[in-house]
């Protein structure tokens, strides 16, 4: 043991320890998440009932567009970041990161992004109103002033994840300890690995395609215009080739969490490791093939449509084979359902309910009905919320005791996680309703007779928002005190972080654990 | 921000969720509420869709209840606190095989059917006419093609419901000023097309939804078999209004649809006409003041204050109270600066262009005293 931490706000400021930088990743991330939840409960209060009555039109588009993308750059992505960053050195018996200033400069970069766009919302004409997704020629020729702040804060963001990617396999390739084969990672460490390759892959393109809006709203390009011999249909291809990988890295960590956890409480080791493996990957190479599934109704040629529908049915058996292998996981454990559990279960359920949605959606012919629809909506807050969120919400409280080396109050998680799953279920379920009967997504009002499941929708987010205060509260409650945690924190989990001290002291694995 | 001064939270804690909506069940019983499913539509392309949906639902339903099923009973069976001992099994290539071809399977058969319907409605030929459907912000505009027929299609929802000063009616926000009509029984081609942003075009009932993308043509069809009144809304976000231009389609039978087209091709003669027309200023004022509120009023508001910078006021704007050549020039080319003020020229008649030149430039307290007549438009538009 060299040496501690620093003392004060230098400590933050300066430090290139892993775990820091991995507390700070989570923080943010959980402030992001209270931010765009404000945002969500802003859309929901006004749909509570038909008419306009909290929001203008307008500012509703910037609350949807404020949203989506405050959840995804701001809360998902950085929490899986930061718990790569406490977990996979420890996981793989690592001192650190391998490019621990790289890390540094990673996150502190992140807060000024997001406070760049955060303060579009004061700016005159308003923040980005033009969907998460920002189709050209709305985000471009028919953008508020704003969009310009916003294209430099994705660019930000873009960095950042490149360069904790590059950390990312630059651990794993180099810093695993003696005996730690590849095939011997756990799937945690496995799935961030393919998550990087991914990030690495399209991030650049989103950075291109912000890039090409940009010289087209300022340099007097068209690449979107079609005045001017562009396409606006082009901007919708570059964005999903980005875009498909993106909601595969928003899954493919939270596939390796409850790999983690699952195991544990059903005492019994991780049925098909391999095969769990194989299926990461060909998803993550799959993701790349299937972009235009997005786009069926912007009258591509029927080849084109046919090629992605098929490419787009067959994510369903990798997917497949990791719900049964987890199932199989269970089968005949002993179990348990202490609050990570509990939050992987639902993860399995909830998350496969969104794969069925996805599968609906893969038939082109009914995309045509689905298509931007409430439908749409429930499907991929289905996959995100109790898939990405659960899935992390899982992993806090799984590592938390080796983090701080004190148990969460069991009673208080519990408590979180049953109004979540009741108040997830509230919100997203009865937007399959409102879609199939025919409400299309982004809009501030709509018909009586989409008003009733509407009304349960909101009542639904207010709970589900609510259990959130009860997880931040268990959470400082467990930092400054409670139960002592013992090393193993739960009954024989496997993984190296289980053999370090709890808590997990500031540096470890100072010599490299022998693996066999 | 604050649409009006009721606050959030106040509105949520006050109406007590099974209150509100008991006393709005009461008072809306016209409209069908808690739909669950999609609908089966009025065509047979709907139909097909219908069917794809309904058998997709019931594979994922069947698997659904396996999956859940074996994890339903081994979370209730395999419990610690039941003295479940943990077994130790954790592979079997011979499992993973089997759950890789059985769902691969499943997929071919679904995939059949569903390339089958694809290819017919990718089937544009040999259509009984067409119409070009074109997507503004926020209106469509029906072309008859070779018919000389074609007008604007506005939301008809008065202000006052939107706002909750008036009981809202059935079809609230999905009826228009002037639906589509086409006959029943005919295979109509609909050429998709934007003017401005990316729109998209959406009625369930005939499972017809297309993207209408500015220097784009898609093309899509239906053929309705019962005659009615069919509505969609706009299904891509395409801005501030996104959510009030719906579609509404009336399909009747071919003689009635004879008819009302050849009635169209009078009023439009009939309309050429009244271009040469001179008017009073109180009957441009009159009329003016009517095609602002459908035209104007959703960008420049109805009190001419307009929504800056975007939108900026029509009250006392150094355009409606600065040189006519420049306020006509405008509204007819749209601006060079700003692309949220289209062109007028050609999506409103020479009578409409004059009227509400005439009105913004008295109305608001503006109070330029002047008058445009049908011809000065034609004059300025020839300039």
């Amino acid at each position: 043991m060299a040496h501690g931490p620093a003392k004060g706000f230098t400590r933050w400021l300066y430090t290139t320890n892993h775990k820091d930088i991995g507390s700070m990743y989570l923080w943010f991330s959980f402030a992001m998440f209270l931010l765009g939840g404000v945002f969500a409960l802003v859309i929901r209060a006004e749909l509570f009932e038909p008419g306009l009555q909290i929001v203008e039109p307008e500012l509703f588009n910037q609350m949807t567009t404020m949203h989506g993308l405050v959840m995804v750059f701001g809360a998902v992505m950085p929490a899986f970041v930061g718990l790569a960053n406490w977990m996979i050195p420890m996981m793989i018996g690592a001192p650190d990161m391998a490019l621990p200033r790289m890390n540094n400069w990673s996150f502190w970069i992140l807060p000024f992004a997001f406070a760049m766009m955060t303060s579009t919302l004061f700016m005159e004409g308003g923040a980005p109103n033009f969907g998460w997704t920002f189709y050209a020629p709305l985000s471009t020729t028919y953008a508020p002033p704003s969009v310009t702040f916003f294209i430099f804060a994705v660019h930000i963001m873009g960095a950042s994840s490149i360069m904790g990617a590059i950390n990312i396999i630059a651990t794993i390739m180099n810093m695993r300890a003696p005996g730690m084969t590849y095939m011997k990672m756990p799937l945690f460490v496995w799935t961030w690995f393919i998550t990087a390759y991914l990030l690495i892959a399209v991030m650049p393109v989103l950075a291109g395609v912000v890039t090409m809006m940009l010289f087209d709203i300022h340099f007097g390009t068209s690449f979107f215009d079609a005045a001017g011999g562009g396409d606006p249909v082009l901007f919708q291809h570059v964005f999903w080739f980005f875009g498909h990988p993106e909601v595969y890295i928003m899954i493919l960590p939270a596939f390796g969490i409850v790999s983690a956890i699952i195991p544990t409480f059903a005492r019994k080791p991780l049925f098909g490791y391999s095969s769990m493996v194989y299926a990461t990957a060909s998803i993550a190479f799959l993701s790349f093939v299937v972009w235009a599934h997005h786009m069926f109704t912007v009258g591509m040629p029927l080849a084109g449509e046919l090629a992605f529908m098929y490419m787009t049915m067959l994510i369903a058996v990798p997917t497949g084979v990791k719900v049964f292998n987890w199932v199989t996981t269970m089968f005949r454990g002993s179990m348990t359902f202490e609050t990570p559990m509990l939050f992987s279960v639902a993860f399995v359920i909830l998350f496969t309910i969104g794969g069925f949605s996805g599968l609906m959606l893969a038939i082109a012919p009914a995309d045509f009905q689905y298509h931007d629809t409430y439908f749409v909506v429930a499907h991929f807050h289905y996959v995100l919320v109790p898939g990405a969120i659960f899935s992390i919400t899982a992993g806090v409280y799984y590592w938390l005791p080796k983090w701080c080396g004190n148990m969460y109050n069991e009673t208080m998680g519990k408590t979180h996680f049953w109004l979540a799953f009741i108040g997830l279920n509230l919100t997203f379920f009865p937007m399959h309703f409102a879609g199939l009967s025919g409400m299309p997504r982004r809009i501030p009002d709509y018909n009586m007779m989409f008003a009733d499941w509407n009304m349960v929708s909101s009542v639904g987010a207010f709970l589900f928002g609510a259990a959130q205060i009860m997880f931040l509260f268990n959470v400082i409650a467990t930092i400054r005190g409670g139960q002592k945690a013992t090393d193993e924190v739960w009954e024989n989990p496997e993984g190296l972080e289980w053999t370090v001290a709890s808590p997990a002291p500031y540096h470890t694995f100072s010599k490299p654990p022998q693996v066999d | 921000m604050l649409y009006q001064a009721r606050s959030l939270l106040s509105r949520l804690l006050a109406a007590c969720f099974l209150a509100a909506f008991s006393t709005q069940s009461m008072a809306e019983e016209e409209v069908e509420r808690w739909g669950l499913n999609m609908t089966e539509g009025v065509t047979t392309v709907s139909r097909d869709i219908f069917g794809l949906h309904m058998n997709i639902l019931w594979w994922c339903v069947g698997i659904g209840v396996v999956v859940f099923g074996v994890m339903f009973y081994t979370m209730l069976a395999h419990r610690k606190s039941k003295g479940a001992k943990a077994e130790n099994f954790h592979e079997s290539t011979t499992l993973e095989i089997i759950w890789t071809i059985i769902p691969f399977v499943i997929l071919i058969i679904m995939a059949i059917p569903a390339t089958t319907t694809l290819k017919q409605i990718y089937d544009t030929d040999e259509a009984d006419m067409d119409v070009v459907i074109t997507g503004y912000q926020w209106k469509w505009k029906y072309e008859y093609l070779g018919q000389d027929v074609s007008f604007f299609s506005l939301l008809s929802t008065p202000v006052a419901e939107i706002q909750n000063q008036q009981k809202k009616n059935p079809n609230y926000l999905l009826e228009v000023d002037e639906p589509l009509v086409i006959p029943i029984n005919k295979k109509v081609r609909f050429l998709i097309t934007a003017n401005d942003v990316i729109h998209s075009w959406w009625v369930p009932d005939l499972a017809v939804k297309k993207d209408a993308i500015p220097g784009f043509m898609n093309a899509a069809w239906t053929r309705v078999e019962e005659p009615g009144i069919y509505r969609g809304q706009c299904a891509e976000l395409c801005g501030k209004d996104h959510g009030f231009m719906p579609i509404v389609v009336k399909a009747v039978p071919q003689e009635e649809y004879d008819q009302w087209i050849t009635e169209r091709r009078e009023m439009a003669a009939k309309l050429k006409a009244m271009a040469n027309q001179t008017f009073t200023f109180d009957e441009l004022y009159a009329k003016g003041e009517q095609v602002y509120n459908t035209v104007c009023a959703a960008c420049h508001q109805p009190n001419g204050e307009g929504i800056p910078p975007t939108f900026p006021a029509i009250k006392g704007s150094p355009i409606a109270t600065g040189p006519l050549a420049e306020h006509m020039d405008i509204v007819i080319n749209g601006s060079r600066t700003n692309p949220a003020m289209a062109a007028f020229g050609d999506q409103i008649s020479e009578v409409d262009l004059a009227a509400v030149v005439t009105f913004q430039r008295n109305a608001f307290g503006n109070n330029m005293g002047d008058t445009v007549q049908p011809i000065d438009v034609l004059k300025a538009k020839q300039q």
